[in-house]
């Protein structure tokens, strides 16, 4: 069993290097912009700010869910996290360790660390190899013995509901959308990853195996002390999978906070407007007008100011000369409710911002008057 | 000349005031013959459509509802289905309908929008090349006219500066544009039923009820009839009249919008209602429907859905349960569900016999 790698039977004290205080994920001020290139000589004419400049972090055993519509950025965040691309700037410390730096962990640590699901679950799955030499085709990569790879293959086959010997040698094509999306999960446990990053993960499976894969997800998290990134633009799936929730608007964080808190008081209009996008299931409920007009704005030429005034019932002057600040997501505590909006921070000019006076008071004062 | 008309005309009076189904499809069969096997995709579906009436098609998938529907307008391969049973769409028989027949009444009469709008444009041509072809091939005019045509059904659509977009290629246009541009070329020759397989499912939540709020606004206005696929219990609420509830090929459950949604009665739409996410409370697991949908090569004798039901007992498995419909015309298909007084209820009976996985 010499050539079994560390990382496929971890002890929990050799994993959890910064503590249960440090969090599992630091992203630091990261920017991704894709150039477009034009012309004869091929050169930069403009700039897709895919993410711009974006801090958070996850804490240990947390799930975090972001939000957003199509174009946002979300996925190119999740790619961002694992480095399937190349960050332009900004930094990423895992438990503690900046990755991909000197004395840092290197890149091949934070992969078996990291692992991503993906939504499509046939075209991520290699249509020519039986689901089970996929599963353990990434422990054989990182040193695993055949036989060994095999065997955890199958163990993990069983783990995620499917029964190995039934199973483990069809192809992708001879499973159903659901089984697909378990093979998928399977094959991302594979190196025994800390941090898994879902991204759509269950929003092409039909609504009754959603809920399956869902609860599978809920059990997985706590026999395996597994943390969650969980990417949905269905908002009914994120309140109930998450703890905490990021909501993304062309590239930024808009606002953040605890699931409640989001939910219950959203600050920033445009989460206002995505949570008014949840259907109600009685027909004397319908719509009339759609809370959300038009597609987002063209991020090569992001709007002035709050990049979401172009579709915002309160914007104002201010709104289009000066980009509003979400605060030190970095530093606040996960408790906080941060949101980038003027209306949310006295004396910023809207007329709908609070009082500075009153607001810069500590809290009990404020109650006291 | 007058005289000569006269009778014609009446006859179309007689015709539009008559409250008869516009849609009726009785004891739909398609089966899809392989060497290997036959896939029994839809098994006996029945139902009428009025005029101006918009009926959801809800099931998971591979319960036949887009089958059923791609029935309607001939869209499967001759050579490997077998189709029985009796489809009308106004005065047409479309089981009897020839090839050219068919073609005719293909994107005029009737139409349909698809899920992916990327693979359902042809990528080769703009957006004004490929409304205006339908146009000009059900209507018999000039491209001018067709492109005309199609400006005018970009701004009823409401796509922003129509203009420019005629000229673009369906990846120049965001999802949310291209599945307006596909509802455009399907309202090109203002068909009379309008067939929809979910068309918002690849769709952002914020766009989805942008192309709702449209589609049921054009409905109205056009006096269409819709029938709309999804399995979405949501979209459904927002855009139906009748809900139709498939499983294994079969409709179990039928009634008004409110009746089905609100007040299921057959077990399998009240386990997709409370599978379905909505508010659950965090800390306790999600219900789910044991089992996976039967395999529609050898489907079971009795209710196709037995074998998953929590309810389900031995007279379960001998033959499929008949219709039960009550007054307000809601129908469910289980030997648990009768009318009582004028209304559908659902007794559980012997207590819950653990289901069989």
């Amino acid at each position: 069993m010499t050539d079994v790698i560390e990382t496929t039977t971890p002890t929990p004290a050799s994993r959890d290097r910064g503590g249960p205080a440090q969090p599992m994920l630091i992203v630091e001020n990261i920017k991704k912009y894709f150039p477009i290139r034009a012309g004869l000589l091929n050169r930069k004419v403009a700039e897709v700010k895919a993410v711009d400049d974006i801090s958070f972090y996850v804490l240990k055993g947390e799930t975090l869910g972001i939000v957003g519509e199509s174009g946002c950025g979300k996925s190119t965040l999740a790619r961002l996290l694992m480095y399937l691309i190349e960050k332009d700037e900004g930094h990423l410390v895992l438990d503690g360790d900046p990755v991909g730096e000197k004395a840092g962990v290197p890149l091949d640590g934070l992969r078996r660390s990291l692992q991503m699901v993906f939504q499509d679950s046939y075209s991520s799955l290699n249509p020519r190899l039986p689901i089970e030499s996929s599963i353990a085709y990434g422990p054989k990569v990182q040193g695993a013995s055949a036989k060994s790879a095999k065997e955890q293959a199958r163990a993990l086959l069983e783990k995620v509901g499917l029964k190995a010997d039934r199973f483990g040698q069809r192809y992708p094509h001879e499973l159903s959308g659901g089984q697909k999306q378990r093979v998928n999960i399977a094959r991302a446990l594979a190196l025994d990853p800390r941090l898994l990053i879902l991204d759509e993960a269950v929003s092409a499976l039909d609504k009754s195996v959603e809920a399956q894969v869902l609860n599978l997800l809920g059990d997985l998290k706590e026999q395996l002390n597994l943390t969650y990134i969980f990417i949905s633009h269905d908002l009914h799936v994120v309140k109930y999978i998450s703890d905490r929730v990021l909501v993304m608007y062309l590239g930024q964080v808009v606002e953040i906070g605890p699931v409640d808190k989001i939910y219950e008081d959203p600050k920033h209009p445009y989460t206002q407007a995505l949570l008014a996008c949840r259907l109600s299931m009685d027909p004397d409920e319908r719509v009339d007008a759609a809370p959300l007009a038009g597609d987002p704005p063209n991020p090569v030429n992001p709007p002035s100011g709050c990049r979401f005034h172009t579709r915002c019932p309160h914007a104002e002057d201010v709104c289009m000369s000066k980009m509003p600040a979400l605060g030190d997501a970095l530093r606040s505590d996960p408790s906080e409710h941060l949101a980038a909006c003027h209306m949310v921070h006295a004396g910023s000019g809207h007329s709908k911002a609070p009082n500075p006076e009153v607001t810069t008071l500590p809290l009990w004062q404020g109650e006291m008057r | 000349m007058n005289e000569m008309r006269s009778p014609d005309l009446t006859l179309v009076e007689a015709q539009s005031e008559k409250p008869e189904a516009y849609v009726k499809v009785k004891d739909l069969e398609v089966r899809f013959v392989s060497r290997e096997a036959t896939v029994k995709a839809v098994n006996g579906v029945s139902f009428e459509l009025k005029k101006g009436e918009v009926l959801c098609v809800i099931g998971e998938s591979g319960s036949g509802k887009s089958v059923m529907m791609r029935s309607l307008l001939q869209l499967h391969a001759k050579k490997r289905t077998r189709m029985s049973g009796e489809m009308r769409v106004g005065d047409h028989d479309i089981m009897q309908a020839t090839d050219k027949q068919m073609s005719e009444l293909r994107g005029s009469t009737i139409s349909m929008i698809f899920q992916e709008p990327m693979t359902a444009l042809d990528p080769l041509y703009t957006i004004g090349d490929q409304i205006a072809e339908t146009v000009m091939r059900h209507e018999k005019v000039d491209r001018d006219a067709g492109w005309a045509r199609a400006l005018e059904l970009l701004e009823l659509v409401r796509v922003p500066s129509p203009e420019r977009r005629l000229k673009a290629y369906p990846h120049e246009l965001s999802g949310g544009l291209r599945q307006r541009a596909m509802i455009a070329v399907a309202l090109s020759c203002r068909p009379s039923l309008l067939l929809a397989d979910e068309p918002t499912t690849a769709l952002d939540a914020s766009v989805q009820i942008q192309v709702l709020v449209l589609l049921r606004r054009l409905q109205r206005e056009m006096g269409m009839s819709m029938i709309f696929v999804t399995h979405d219990l949501g979209v459904a609420a927002q855009i139906a009249d009748k809900v139709a509830v498939m499983y294994a090929g079969r409709i179990i459950e039928y009634g008004n919008a409110r009746d089905v949604l609100m007040h299921p009665e057959h077990p399998y739409t009240r386990a997709m209602l409370s599978s379905t996410i909505k508010d659950q409370d965090r800390s306790t697991p999600l219900d789910t429907i044991a089992g996976t949908p039967p395999d529609l090569r050898a489907l079971p004798d009795g209710c196709s859905f037995a074998p998953r039901c929590k309810y389900a007992g031995p007279e379960c498995f001998e033959a499929m349960p008949p219709e039960v419909t009550d007054g307000r015309n809601h129908m469910a298909r289980c030997v648990r569900v009768s009318a009582v007084r004028g209304l559908l209820a659902f007794d559980p009976g012997i207590p819950a016999a653990p289901a069989l996985v």
